[in-house]
């Protein structure tokens, strides 16, 4: 399906008896790069930074490497155009073009993103290479203590604790009405689906605002973890049952007939068949939806409230996360608070990554074997 | 016995769904009563004095998520087809999982980026903007002397062209994913067709990719307005609020619902609470039927409802 490997299939040499049996066949390039476009893209790359360079400093200045580089990439694009308009067609210069642009876009986005996520690791890497940055907790150090006392071991815990309970929550129940979504379907299966797609599109902060009118305003609970978790959950619910509703369709309809032939009853089908067949995209689901819940900050903002101290107990006092922490540290104008913010921000991706590898893992795994 | 469990599992969910939406109507109709019509109109918000309405922060947000789409989908774009069409196909699978990886990088952390590194960089090009394009009128800000080379550029800080730019990049992985799935699954026999025109790589994607691909892109693009239109704490870190339609989206100053949300719930009185309730439902309605248009595009595109 690639267009390398359609290259190769209709472009074969032109085969002519007499030649071939005079020298031996040498393969035709069809693919390479000639010398004349690697040396064209370069010529385009230097004339681009070196007018830029001209252009910033001298006729128009503008002090700041954001617009340098963007000058330079368009002057760029244009100088490649020109080079090769000089000894190509029309079409072949449109294509070539069309080319740099797309790959200029993609470099651009991937090493923008790349660059937030080192920045953010460079500049929390003087409160990650303290050991107590991990086990201790805010609640002795002050502002202006140095790093090598608190950490943020409350957050990671509160994080934890408040995506357990939120599982606990989302897992049973998203996977119940996810089944009974593709098990028992009919107008009342149709209208819950509905409004779960519409739930989708619930912004976190009004789950969070939510939660806090309710639980906290109404019931008079007050902020605690166990409040952020059902928030979280509320947030994470329509996009589990969404992830999980789309795999068991999957399911072939064959595998089901065969249970159903062999007389076993819906739930032992469901139980049995259904479920395995679509493990590793369940888990998926519930991993990367894990992942949005363990990365939002608004709901907790509302729901829990912001400690420095170590708060194992979710249903009473504040209970603060990872997210919520780093935007708590860097309020704080003093540098070693940053450099915490931005530790803790590392540690929460690091989380993150981490389920993500999971999910890859458990997804790829069973795609090979189907 | 079992189907009873699942038609609770069902019902209970949606009693869970339903009850945020009715919840959210019930707590709202307080404010709305009071405010009327004028909540519409009123850009100020004050509502413990009766003085409330969203045209100020629904204009705000919706400028946000605009300058957050202008930029992402030309990103996104070309960074599709450079998965799906010009990459090889070694690093493809590897910036597959790249992107659907830096979809999950919580959204605080961009926050962090645009507030920390952005902002102190980006507001030259803001300057340059501004007094360049002056013509145009969203560009344009005023209170500034072009000629005055030492004028500082602390208008040009917190603006909703910054939020704006940190929302785009937090949205161009998702917007990215959608448009690669719709892409790769562009049928092979045309691109062989197409190719065996004579048609160049550009030819293949003007002709094949783009036309199967136009639902994903539309659709891509309205989820990534959803998203952008909903995202609170990137914008919350950036922006300074101001309770005026501000149109110069490259001055100072600048609203959005939930960062609103996130500033006056604490503070808020029980009619203050239903007001900020009553904004949070109008960005959840606007926000529904973002959405629901994105499914439906999706849906009745040739490439159908796979993502």
């Amino acid at each position: 399906m690639t267009t390398t490997e359609i290259r190769e299939t209709h472009l074969v040499p032109p085969g002519d008896d007499a030649t071939e049996a005079r020298r031996p066949e040498a393969r035709r390039l069809v693919g390479g790069t000639r010398l004349a476009d690697l040396l064209g893209l370069v010529g385009a790359a230097v004339g681009a930074v070196a007018l830029t360079a001209l252009l910033v400093t001298q006729i128009f200045p503008v002090a700041s490497g954001i617009a340098f580089t963007v000058i330079a990439l368009g002057l760029f694009v244009g100088l490649y155009a020109l080079l090769v308009s000089l000894d190509e067609r029309p079409v072949a210069v449109r294509d070539r073009v069309a080319m740099v642009v797309v790959h200029t876009l993609a470099f651009t986005v991937l090493l923008t993103i790349v660059f937030i996520v080192t920045f953010t690791f460079a500049r929390g890497l003087p409160a990650l290479v303290h050991p107590n940055f991990f086990v201790e907790d805010m609640s002795l150090a002050g502002p202006l203590d140095p790093l090598e006392l608190g950490g943020v071991a409350h957050a990671i815990m509160g994080t934890l604790i408040q995506i357990t309970i939120a599982l606990a929550i989302t897992v049973p129940l998203g996977l119940t009405a996810a089944v009974f979504l593709s098990e028992i379907p009919g107008p009342f299966a149709r209208f819950v689906r509905t409004i779960v797609e519409a739930m989708t599109a619930l912004p976190s902060i009004v789950a969070g605002l939510f939660v806090y009118a309710t639980f906290i305003l109404a019931l008079g609970v007050e902020k605690s973890g166990l409040a952020a978790a059902l928030a979280i959950s509320i947030m994470m619910l329509p996009i589990m049952i969404r992830s999980a509703d789309v795999v068991l369709r999957l399911v072939p309809g064959t595998l089901k007939e065969a249970a159903y032939a062999l007389g076993s009853s819906q739930w032992r089908t469901v139980w049995q068949v259904v479920l395995p067949t679509s493990r590793s995209g369940l888990t998926t689901g519930v991993i990367l939806a894990t992942a949005r819940g363990i990365g939002e900050t608004s709901p907790v903002l509302l729901t829990s409230g912001f400690t420095a101290s170590m708060n194992l107990d979710p249903t009473t006092g504040p209970m603060v996360s990872l997210p919520l922490a780093v935007f708590q540290f860097v309020k704080s104008p003093e540098p070693t608070m940053i450099a915490r913010g931005f530790g803790t921000a590392a540690v929460l991706m690091f989380l993150v990554v981490l389920l993500f590898a999971l999910a890859r893992f458990i997804g790829g795994r069973t795609r090979k074997e189907r | 016995m079992f189907r009873a469990t699942l038609r609770t599992g069902g019902t209970l969910v949606l009693v869970v769904m339903g009850l945020v939406g009715v919840f959210l109507a019930l707590r709202a109709a307080d404010a709305l009563r009071v405010a009327g019509w004028g909540f519409f109109t009123t850009q100020a918000w004050e509502p413990d004095s009766g003085n409330f309405g969203i045209a100020a922060i629904l204009v705000g947000t919706v400028l946000i998520a605009t300058v957050a789409v202008v930029l992402a989908v030309p990103l996104s774009l070309g960074t599709a087809l450079y998965i799906t069409e010009y990459a090889p196909l070694r690093a493809r699978v590897f910036l597959i999982a790249t992107v659907d990886l830096m979809a999950a990088i919580p959204s605080v952390v961009f926050g962090l980026w645009g507030f920390f590194f952005l902002q102190g960089r980006i507001t030259e090009v803001a300057r340059w903007l501004s007094i360049n394009f002056a013509w145009f009128p969203p560009f344009r800000v005023d209170g500034v002397d072009p000629d005055d080379p030492l004028s500082t550029t602390t208008i040009y800080t917190s603006s909703t062209f910054i939020a704006g730019v940190v929302v785009a990049l937090m949205i161009t992985p998702v917007v990215t994913s959608i448009m690669r799935e719709v892409f790769a699954q562009a049928p092979v026999g045309e691109r062989e067709g197409a190719l065996a025109l004579g048609s160049t790589k550009l030819g293949v994607i003007r002709s094949v990719v783009l036309p199967y691909g136009t639902g994903g892109i539309i659709g891509g693009t309205m989820l990534g307005l959803g998203r952008a239109l909903g995202e609170t704490i990137a914008v919350y870190m950036i922006i300074s609020p101001v309770f005026v339609i501000q149109w110069q989206v490259l001055r100072n100053g600048g609203s959005s619902v939930s960062s609103l949300i996130a500033l006056r719930y604490g503070e808020a009185t029980p009619f203050g609470m239903s007001a900020l309730m009553a904004a949070g439902l109008a960005l959840f309605l606007m926000t529904l039927v973002v959405n629901f248009v994105a499914s439906s595009i999706v849906a009745r595109s040739r490439s159908g409802a796979s993502s």
